[in-house]
């Protein structure tokens, strides 16, 4: 009966062991070393608190940073992770199914996606100016590739014979795209999303370190320039915490959604069964 | 009795000039409504090739199909196809009901009635309970189970087996023949199966199409004379069965018309050998040397290179699955 708690437990501890004595390592060595430039994480949580949570029900006890920087921050790395996400599965998905205009865009995709994308900050800053606009462009040139290759290899992998069943049924365009391609190449968009998601993170806090008047990157730039060591780790600390927890949610999205393919242990049991 | 499906003078080559390879050639048959046709013939013979000409998936390179008196071009709409590879051809992200009824979907079917008609076929095949499961969960003969149910779902005036039954197990193959002939007995369905299996050809069929190597041909065209209703055991071991069994593998195994057996060898060889394209004309060292070998065999001393030539066709003939 206790079986499940139990394990669920453990598995948790096994999970958190490393990174807990990796911060027990980290306090330690900063408070022997004393460094102003390290500040021992136990005194980066006390900042991080004073940074974001005020004594204020109305502001939902959070402090005006959190409206201002963190919101704003996250709505554009989340705005250009769904913008990315639309185009980068139907155009994939388009390409991965249309041998001709895969071969006339190939080049094209290759050339783009070799150019880093911190080096066209200039080049949309010049064409948006600086703000909300040129920051989304920057996120989404930059996440757009693994999306949209991801895309196009699985619609790549729907069989032959999935081919030839959906057209001796005479299934419609939409019914095929829309139950046997997109399904088809689900798990690899997934992979993909995955990897954007974290671009566009990291292209977030660039556009913001470049220029930018708030945001997250903004205020670790701002932070950095005025010697407060301790809160520009506050809000390294809080850049961790939001890719790992987009991360997961990502995961628990992905799991809901591929919730039909065969649990892996059981997968080869099944392929052996014959009869 | 009506014609369903009308076949004539189909052939079929892949490629062209020197790497041509015909597949079937002036490939003529009917099947009649209500029927149970079978198709037999030698491993890599084309069978498929035929199969994807009827069911529109191909455009044959001669000759015409009439489904219904009516020219397929393109995908036929009152047709429905159960191919050899069930895993495959069953989508794994739906539930066996949602496989089922997926087809209905295309046909502008309403929700209702796509359920019910899912329901239905599901307990046509026996799966009555298992519309909720995913593919994956079943066996082997439970999945190519699903896919006749949902080609059964469809109500076709036609439809296409395509080795259905070579991926399954000796006993579930029995359990799924059997299943086959209940289910046509009781829709009264016209069916035109494929295989390379000879007892099976007999076993199920109305009447069996023998085809030769390629090019392919019909060899022969069989009456079954058995019961309608067949039973693995007595059916199999009744004389009836055995000769016709018989008679069938020797058309099979080329043993009948004497003249025919060099060309045959030629082609056997261009067949089997890598990925079937060669050149079938002998013009070639190549050519002269597949249709030369098998001469010197048999005319040479004989006896025990003949015999173990003879065997290894006979294995071929029989055994040998499909090539994918």
């Amino acid at each position: 009966m206790s079986e499940q708690p139990r394990r669920r437990a453990l598995g948790f501890l096994e999970r958190w062991l490393v990174f807990a004595g990796a911060v027990v390592v980290w306090e330690i060595v900063t408070r022997i070393s004393d460094s102003v430039f390290f500040p021992p994480p136990s005194k980066i949580v006390q900042f991080c608190a004073e940074l974001w949570f005020v004594a204020e029900p109305t502001q939902l006890f959070l402090a005006d940073t959190v409206y201002e920087d963190i919101l704003p921050s996250l709505a554009r790395a989340l705005g250009g992770w769904l913008i990315t996400a639309v185009v980068g599965i139907s155009l994939g998905l388009a390409l991965g199914r249309s041998r001709i205009a895969y071969e006339y865009l190939n080049p094209l995709v290759t050339f783009l996606r070799s150019v880093p994308p911190p080096a066209l900050i200039p080049v949309f800053m010049v064409a948006f100016g600086i703000g909300a606009q040129m920051q989304i462009a920057t996120i989404v040139f930059g996440a757009l590739w693994p999306v949209l290759l991801n895309s196009v290899d699985g619609a790549r992998s729907v069989d032959r014979v999935k081919t030839d069943t959906a057209r001796s049924f005479r299934i419609s365009r939409t019914e095929w795209i829309r139950m046997v391609v997109f399904p088809a190449a689900l798990p690899k968009i997934f992979a993909g999303l995955r990897t954007s998601l974290a671009i566009s993170l990291i292209l977030m806090v660039m556009s913001e370190l470049v220029s930018s008047n708030h945001g997250i990157g903004y205020r670790i730039q701002l932070s950095q320039n005025t010697f407060s060591f301790d809160t520009m780790w506050a809000w390294l600390v809080l850049l961790g915490a939001l890719g790992y927890l987009l991360n997961n949610a990502l995961l628990a999205l992905e799991r809901r959604m591929l919730g039909w393919q065969p649990k892996r242990e059981a997968a080869p049991a099944t392929a052996k069964a014959g009869g | 009795m009506t014609t369903m499906l009308e076949v004539s003078d189909l052939g079929h080559t892949y490629g062209s000039g020197d790497t041509a390879y015909t597949a079937i050639s002036d490939l003529s048959f009917t099947v009649e409504t209500g029927e149970l046709t079978c198709i037999v013939g030698p491993s890599g013979c084309g069978k498929s090739t035929l199969l994807r000409a009827i069911a529109g998936l191909h455009t044959p390179t001669g000759g015409t199909v009439r489904l219904k008196g009516e020219t397929v071009a393109g995908v036929p709409e009152d047709l429905a196809v159960v191919f050899q590879d069930y895993s495959r051809s069953l989508f794994p992200w739906l539930t066996v009901r949602d496989n089922v009824e997926f087809p209905l979907r295309s046909r502008g079917v309403s929700a209702d009635d796509r359920a019910s008609r899912a329901a239905e076929a599901l307990e046509w095949v026996g799966l009555g309970k298992a519309g909720k499961k995913y593919p994956w969960q079943l066996s082997g003969g439970m999945q190519q189970r699903v896919s006749i149910a949902r080609a059964l779902a469809c109500r076709p005036s036609l439809l296409l087996m395509d080795e259905p039954f070579a991926s399954v197990d000796a006993q579930t193959r029995f359990e799924l023949e059997d299943l086959l002939l209940r289910v046509r007995r009781e829709l009264n369905a016209t069916v035109l199966l494929v295989t390379h299996d000879i007892d099976e050809s007999v076993y199920l069929g109305d009447r069996v199409l023998v085809l030769s190597k390629p090019p392919a041909t019909v060899v022969a065209e069989l009456p079954v004379d058995l019961p309608p209703v067949r039973d693995q055991i007595t059916t199999r071991e009744s004389d009836a069965f055995v000769s016709l069994r018989s008679e069938v593998a020797r058309l099979l195994h080329g043993k009948e018309p004497a003249t025919r057996s060099a060309p045959q060898v030629t082609s056997e060889a261009a067949g089997t050998g890598d990925q079937g394209v060669h050149v079938a004309d002998g013009g070639t060292p190549k050519g002269q040397r597949t249709v030369t070998a098998p001469k010197n065999r048999r005319n040479g001393a004989g006896g025990k290179g003949r015999k173990k030539h003879m065997k290894t066709k006979k294995k071929r003939g029989v055994t040998v699955q499909r090539p994918r």
